[in-house]
């Protein structure tokens, strides 16, 4: 097994240093060309865009608002043309429609913010371990598994004694945890990675080592870190259900797909439409990220041009 | 090799040390005490309950008289379950979740790795898609939908399985929650094998060892799944640390004595040993099992060496 | 080259098939032989030991292992149990039971001594018994709970093996009844002193009541056997008792329907539809002695204003949270005591109370208004509630009634112990809170509201002539007179608000068709001795 099947971004680079920041543009250039051929992804972001137009929008497409119960109509009930509650009412009798596109706002934002975080910490982190290897991975793993390890319910409960209840607390909660297993992920390809004969090569030239890993290791590991991250998506969405209920969460009245979702699994038989809708949004979305991310894997593999 | 498993186990010490400080100073930082309920206690009454637990002194005694007592051994008693010890609960509670957990991650490498590679061969089919989605509705059903879903089905409505119990761990109490489990992994695995199958599949030296003329199963299975398997190892650890440990959805919902609910029910109860115990029993398996993965690491991929 | 891998999925198919089949047939075999009663307890026991309870789940357990002096009847009135008889002083404070002859479940002949035992183990401080303050009523009691007496000094004593008698603070009505309750049960004194802490593991346990523990697996089941030492061992049906700790409420539901249990003690508010639709029968709704009301916090500005806390509490539809939110039949409160406590006529009611809800709107908006609150400058506090279905439910809609006369609540859920240490600490605005009665008296509820009352008074509301009435109530052995002195105590109360009672509790039972005997009562007590299976 000599032969490397990985994307050797160094050769291009090596042999044409100088003109590295034009050859990037032309890459991602490229890459967008080819990710906007890509008919799954393109149609996804249509939806997502949709979806993120109606959560924004909210206030705009119906006579209901999130937070006032409807009085003339049942707790919960079930979908009506009649009463103009698309998606039915729940237990208090507010419209569901409306509550799913606010859940909307929380959720999205939750899903990409917290991805994010843990996005840059873990690759980062990750690659870096990796990289250096010996003493310092070894000392960078045993940090991981000590945050693995602590009570993660403490930490939510102590972040909002320090801080208060705060959004951003939220996607640091979450960042903080879902970074932990995306740095082992990347720190193994890493491992795997570094052996390669180009990066070899770049150390035998004189590239310095952040040139290294943010150039060449980290471009070579981004398929399972797309793949992970499509992953970490629904996880932290579902996640936040469970910091509301420590009270770190969103708060009543207003609501996200997590809380939407953990009320209506609840009443599955008795009141489906309050599981069904939400999941629904949910479902949709995921998908989307999901096609998103694998065009995007797809764009950017340089051996697929 | 042995001499590197030697040394990761010796720095495993410190590396619970600090988790078990970190640990207590948190608990003991959260607002709350485990006598804290609807029912305010009297103060008397309070008091006599914090000296039978030696709450009472200060922090930094307490965390002392714990190490001691955890070094030989003891993690002390319950504060929510009066009738026994941590080490009572923890080793009644593990084996059951651990049997659970086992079947699940067992059926969730076998379905998820081979399901992920077939996607992977075909590359963009119509049984790609039909997997992928499979995969991703494991994902975005989480497990108390797909709980409650599971019982309702084949509980209530087909009455072929029991709805929740342990029913002193008969197979038919076994099988709704070792599935609830296994779902989301299998999605899980399916996507990491498939997304690092695709990659891998397009390497060089598979091209040069289809071209050598060799048989496709020998291709996939020597070549491919090597590489491929790399990420879904990197998961594995963490994750099996996490399944065989339970989960307390799962735990409620069907009604199993395992230790999942411990994690949670603990820290809600402000039980402090029992936190405490689970802490350091999965710090145990986190280290060990990222050990493990280490070790696979240098077999799956030789040139990394374990160091 | 798929073949041989497609081969090992359909074979691993084959074999789950297999197993499922298999799961079918084990599982349509019967899992009890008659005879057993399986209640869903909705929580796993601290202890069953007596002494280190404080849940009324743990109570459906070892009040059928255990029998106190007195004892229930099936809809939980007080009768007598170890006790024949008794005779009461004059002055209502000293009581001397005559004990019947019996025996703990191992032969050992139960005496007045083991009773005197009892009473001392649960108050001294070793026994850490959070309930004990309950007994408090008895004479030394509190001094010897608090270190500050030998146990020896507790009014409690045996005049001979079957002749105890008991000492009281002052007359109180309710002792009788307090006796039912765990507080009070006899303990083995030669098994506890054999086995020491051990002594509550099933293979130890001795008991006087009808059944005896047989196996306990934590977080499952605790399984009961018929105790043939029991007293009245004659009249009881059922063979065995099996209680399952499992708290996912909707889960439980479904075992019920699916025939795994046959009664349930507590289900969701938000089946309330599907069940009187689908399973009318089952479904029993209750009175329940409990007020679930929100504390506000007198002693925090602008709270200190009584003004504020009427138009609060004015502007809350509670016939609408009861019937339109919840829909489990609770009744809407205006008083702090329920209706149909003992020895205490209707509760004093507030005076608004039957005001139409729209003259109540405005006059709560006149009330802001003339403490200085309205459309330019609202009343904005946090209503803090402990994370629960409900209770968000309830908030929820509390929320939105108060802003329709111009206030802003922002919500605030915690988890129970947050919450719970915030209003210990005071560290509250408006907050959730409930009481369950411990004994049928309205004492028990109005005592939450005196200022001597310490961290069970959340909102630290403090009115002198509040507490002078319950004072002289507590010593007036005239049952009436007594009533009138806490009527006149509630009506002080529910004129000043410092709480907003929301509503009173109802008890939410499922039981099976073929499940006999069962009584719907006021205390939600159901002791299974009384119980047989059709």
């Amino acid at each position: 097994m000599t032969e490397t099947g990985y994307k050797d971004t160094t050769r291009d680079q090596l042999t044409d240093t100088d003109a590295a920041g034009i050859r990037g543009r032309s890459l991602w250039h490229d890459a967008r060309r080819r990710l906007l051929n890509n008919k799954a992804a393109v149609t996804s972001m249509v939806i997502l865009g949709i979806i993120i137009l109606m959560a924004v929008c909210a206030p705009m497409l119906s006579t209901w608002t999130y937070d006032d119960p409807d009085w003339g109509y049942d707790f919960p009930g079930p979908p009506s043309m009649e009463h103009k509650h698309w998606f039915g009412t729940d237990g208090n009798g507010r419209d569901l429609f409306v509550r799913t596109l606010y859940g909307a706002r929380v959720s999205l934002l939750v899903g990409i913010l917290a991805t994010t975080v843990s996005l840059i910490i873990g690759v980062t982190y990750g690659a870096v371990s990796g990289f250096i290897g010996g003493r310092t991975d070894n000392f960078m793993m045993r940090i991981v598994d000590v945050m693995y390890s602590l009570p993660f319910m403490f930490f939510v409960i102590l972040l909002m004694v320090f801080f208060g209840r705060n959004i951003f607390l939220i996607f640091i909660a979450l960042g903080a945890v879902e970074w932990l297993t995306m740095a082992r992920i990347v720190r193994g390809q890493t491992l795997s990675v570094k052996k390669k004969e180009f990066i070899e090569a770049a150390h035998a030239v004189g590239v310095s080592n952040i040139v290294i890993i943010f150039r060449h290791i980290i471009p070579n590991v981004l398929g399972p870190v797309i793949v992970y991250m499509t992953l970490t998506i629904p996880q932290v969405i579902l996640t936040e259900s469970f910091l509301s209920f420590l009270g770190l969460g969103v708060q009543e009245p207003m609501t996200s797909w997590g809380v939407l979702i953990s009320e209506g699994a609840r009443q599955m038989e008795s009141a489906p439409w309050l599981l069904v809708f939400p999941a629904v949004f949910l479902a949709v979305t995921l998908f989307c990220f999901n096609f998103i991310g694998d065009g995007l894997r797809d764009a950017l593999d340089p051996r697929d041009r | 090799m042995l001499s590197y498993i030697i040394r990761r186990l010796l720095s495993a010490i410190p590396t619970l040390f600090v988790i078990i400080t970190i640990a207590f100073l948190m608990m003991k930082a959260a607002p709350g005490g485990p006598f804290d309920r609807e029912r305010q206690l009297p103060p008397e009454i309070e008091a006599n309950i914090l000296k039978a637990y030696n709450l009472d002194k200060p922090v930094h005694e307490q965390y002392l008289s714990y190490l001691k007592n955890i070094l030989q051994g003891d993690f002390g008693p319950s504060y929510k379950y009066l009738d026994f010890t941590v080490t009572d609960l923890i080793l009644t509670g593990f084996p059951v979740s651990l049997e659970l957990g086992l079947y699940a991650i067992g059926l969730a490498v076998f379905f998820g790795v081979t399901a992920g590679t077939l996607a992977a061969l075909r590359q963009n089919s119509g049984f790609d898609y039909m997997i992928m989605g499979f995969a991703m509705t494991g994902i975005a059903v989480p497990n108390f939908v797909m709980a409650p879903l599971l019982t309702l089905v084949f509980g209530v409505y087909l009455s072929v399985l029991p709805v929740a119990g342990w029913g002193s761990g008969a197979l038919s109490h076994k099988i709704l929650p070792v599935i609830a489990l296994a779902l989301p992994q299998i999605a899980y695995i399916a996507r990491l094998t498939r997304g690092s199958m695709v990659e891998t599949l397009h390497a060089n030296f598979i091209r040069t060892a289809r071209a050598k003329g060799l048989r496709e199963k020998i291709v996939v299975v020597r070549h491919a799944l090597r590489g491929g398997l790399l990420p879904v190892v990197s998961y594995l650890g963490p994750a099996t640390a996490a399944v065989v440990t339970g989960s307390v959805v799962i735990e409620s919902i069907f009604d199993i004595p395992g230790i999942g609910r411990y994690f949670v029910n603990g820290a809600l109860n402000r039980d402090y040993p029992v936190v405490m115990g689970v802490v350091v029993f999965y710090a145990i398996l986190i280290i060990l099992l990222n050990l493990v993965v280490d070790l696979l690491y240098s077999i799956l991929d030789p040139r990394v060496k374990a160091e | 080259m798929t073949t041989p891998l497609r081969k090992t999925v359909t074979r691993l198919c084959m074999f789950i098939t297999a197993i499922v089949l298999a799961g079918m047939v084990l599982a349509a075999l019967p899992a009890f032989a008659g005879g057993t009663l399986r209640v869903a307890n909705m929580g796993e026991p601290a202890s069953l030991d007596p002494h280190k309870l404080s849940g009324t789940w743990e109570n459906y357990i070892v009040g059928d292992m255990f029998v106190g002096l007195i004892t229930e009847d099936p809809s939980a009135m007080p009768v007598p149990g170890v006790a024949k008889s008794w005779d009461v002083s004059g002055d209502g404070k000293t009581y001397t039971f005559n004990l019947r002859q019996s025996t703990w479940s191992d032969g050992t002949p139960l005496t007045a001594k083991d009773f005197v035992f009892s009473m001392r183990r649960i108050l001294i401080p070793e026994t850490a018994a959070e309930y004990a303050s309950l007994l408090y009523i008895i004479q030394g009691a509190e001094a010897v709970n608090t270190g500050k007496a030998a146990p020896e000094t507790l009014g409690v004593k045996a005049l001979g093996d079957h002749t105890l008698e008991i000492i009281l603070t002052g007359p109180a009505p309710y002792f009788l009844e307090l006796l039912t309750h765990y507080t009070a049960y006899p303990v083995p004194r030669h098994i506890i002193k054999k086995h020491g802490k051990a002594w509550t593991k099933p293979e130890n346990m001795v008991v006087n009541g009808p059944f005896k523990p047989t196996e306990w697996i934590p977080n499952t089941h605790v399984k009961l056997i018929k105790n043939n030492k029991y007293y009245d061992a004659g009249s009881v049906a059922l063979d065995n008792l099996v209680f399952f700790t499992q708290e996912d409420r909707a889960a439980v539901q479904k075992r019920f329907r699916a025939g795994e249990i046959d009664v349930v003690k507590d289900f969701a508010s938000d089946q309330i539809d599907w069940l009187r639709k689908n399973m009318p029968e089952e479904t029993h709704i209750a009175p329940y002695m409990g007020v679930y009301y929100y504390a506000i916090n007198s002693s925090r500005k602008p709270f200190t204003d009584k003004r504020i806390r009427l138009a609060l509490s004015m502007a809350i539809n509670r016939e609408a949270i009861v019937d339109r939110v919840l829909k489990t039949g609770e009744l809407a409160a205006y008083s702090f005591v329920p209706p149909g406590v003992a020895f205490y006529d209707t509760p004093a009611q507030v005076a608004w109370k039957d005001m139409p809800y729209g003259q109540r709107v405005k006059k709560a908006k006149a009330l802001l208004k003339e403490a200085g609150y309205g459309p330019d400058n609202p009343l904005k506090f946090t209503l803090r509630y402990n994370t629960s279905e409900n209770h968000k439910r309830v908030a929820v809609a509390v929320a939105s009634m108060w802003k329709a006369v111009g206030v802003k609540a922002e919500l605030f859920n915690l988890e129970v112990k947050a919450h719970y240490a915030d209003l210990k600490q005071a560290n509250f605005e408006v907050a959730r809170a409930a009481w369950i009665a411990d004994y049928n008296d309205a004492q028990n509820f109005l005592y939450l509201l005196e200022t001597r009352t310490g961290p069970n008074n959340y909102g630290q509301y403090s009115n002198p002539e509040f507490d002078r009435l319950m004072l002289e109530a507590e010593q007036t052995p005239d049952l009436a007179k007594r009533a009138e002195l806490m009527h006149a105590a509630e009506a002080i109360a529910m004129d000043d608000q410092p709480v907003i009672p929301i509503y009173h509790y109802v008890s939410k039972n499922l039981v099976a068709k073929n499940v006999v005997g069962f009584v719907d009562n006021p205390k939600d007590i159901n002791r299974w001795r009384y119980i047989s299976l059709k």
